[in-house]
């Protein structure tokens, strides 16, 4: 035993820990958590990538080849790949998540939380399918 | 399985150690043994020194939580033998100061569910003579969940946000402040709504979830909080448009 007690005025020394800055890595919950929030930056990537776009479109031909020209890059590729997988990544665990936040009553009874995270990707199925007819229907 | 296990547990005595060490002791391991009756007979045959929590033993005083296996658990509902041959590591809950061994300090979690005003709040009480309050079972079953709550704050434990900003309110008093507000016999949501709606309320929570991974009631704190904000974010609409309103 020590002779010198780290005694407060109070009360012995409390213990305290501080949390390590790899706290995302300790579980395999926290690494989803994280990258569900590093997934907002691809997500506005493809935000601005549309407006970018939009105002090649708005300028005349010349100016939307030269977009599709900057599209074929190897770096724009690479960068809309895996854009495109961190989109995905967070309309999956978010439409797994909207049964947690959403509770909804039909006939006095509440809907079963299958069914709502159901329903979000019953809607992300049609709205792709509209968009693949508007694009490939021609 | 072995007959019987090896228990890592933490130690901390603050006028011995000034960091945390483990100390192993082998324990038997009959297939009903959870791991606070591992600890309990460390404390009585092995090491009468060791300190920490408990009570009930069936899951209902909520003060035997611990991390077991680096998982928040309450210890007397995690059976050794669920951990076959290999040791368990036993430490206190996480994200709160260590008082000694496994007994950790629960001051502030008290303040914050003091604060959320977690009983049935009435303008006015009914005359006895009127009768009680009645509810239909549709009404009951709005809260039922989050009244499941047993304070033992394995959700703190579970939750990064609490750990890095101890000024968050957290899971459970958050959860049980929906248990009232979502009681119809209580009328106290505008008074829980100045905390819940502050930045260390409601709005700290990112969403992570594990606080309703680890309850061991199923009262889903994660579920409350996000619920609470559609509602904190109508109400923000209301007064907004309807000043004049009732506030």
């Amino acid at each position: 035993m020590n002779d010198s007690p780290m005694y407060t005025k109070d009360h012995p020394r409390w213990l305290r820990s501080r949390v390590s800055t790899y706290w995302w890595l300790e579980r395999s919950a926290y690494l989803t958590f994280i990258l569900r929030e590093l997934s907002s930056i691809f997500v506005a990537w493809f935000v601005v990538y549309l407006l970018v776009l939009v105002r090649a479109v708005s300028q005349g031909e010349g100016s939307y080849q030269q977009f599709l020209e900057w599209s074929r890059s190897p770096a724009v590729l690479f960068l809309n790949l895996v854009s495109l997988i961190f989109v995905v990544f967070h309309a999956v665990t978010w439409f797994n998540l909207a049964p947690r936040a959403m509770v909804v009553h039909l006939a006095g009874r509440r809907v079963p939380g299958v069914w709502i995270a159901a329903s979000n990707y019953i809607a992300w199925v049609l709205s792709s399918a509209v968009v693949a007819w508007l694009l490939l229907g021609e | 399985m072995g007959d019987r296990i090896k228990l890592q547990v933490a130690r901390y005595r603050p006028e011995a150690e000034s960091e945390m060490i483990f100390q192993e002791y082998e324990v038997p391991c009959p297939k009903e043994w959870v791991v606070l009756d591992g600890l309990n007979y460390i404390k009585d045959h092995l090491d009468g020194t060791l300190s920490y929590r408990w009570s009930c033993r069936m899951g209902i005083c909520g003060s035997c939580g611990m991390t077991v296996n680096g998982e928040p658990k309450l210890t007397c509902a995690t059976f050794l033998s669920d951990y076959g041959s290999g040791s368990v590591r036993v430490e206190p809950l996480r994200n709160f100061p260590v008082i000694r061994d496994l007994v950790v300090e629960i001051g502030d979690f008290m303040r914050k569910l003091t604060a959320v005003r977690p009983w049935i709040i009435r303008k006015q009480d009914k005359p006895l003579s009127e009768g009680e309050y009645r509810q239909t079972p549709q009404e009951m079953d709005s809260y039922k969940q989050f009244s499941m709550c047993i304070n033992c704050m394995l959700c703190y434990a579970a939750c990064p946000i609490y750990g890095l900003d101890s000024k968050f309110i957290g899971p459970a008093a958050i959860a049980l402040a929906q248990r009232y507000n979502l009681d119809t016999r209580d009328e106290g949501a505008r008074e829980r709504f100045g905390i819940l709606s502050e930045h260390e309320g409601i709005w700290g929570c990112t969403f992570v979830g594990e606080c309703t991974q680890v309850c061991p009631k199923h009262v889903d704190p994660a579920g409350a909080i996000q619920r609470y904000k559609l509602s904190a974010a109508l109400e923000t609409l209301r007064s907004f448009l309807m000043p004049w309103g009732e506030r």
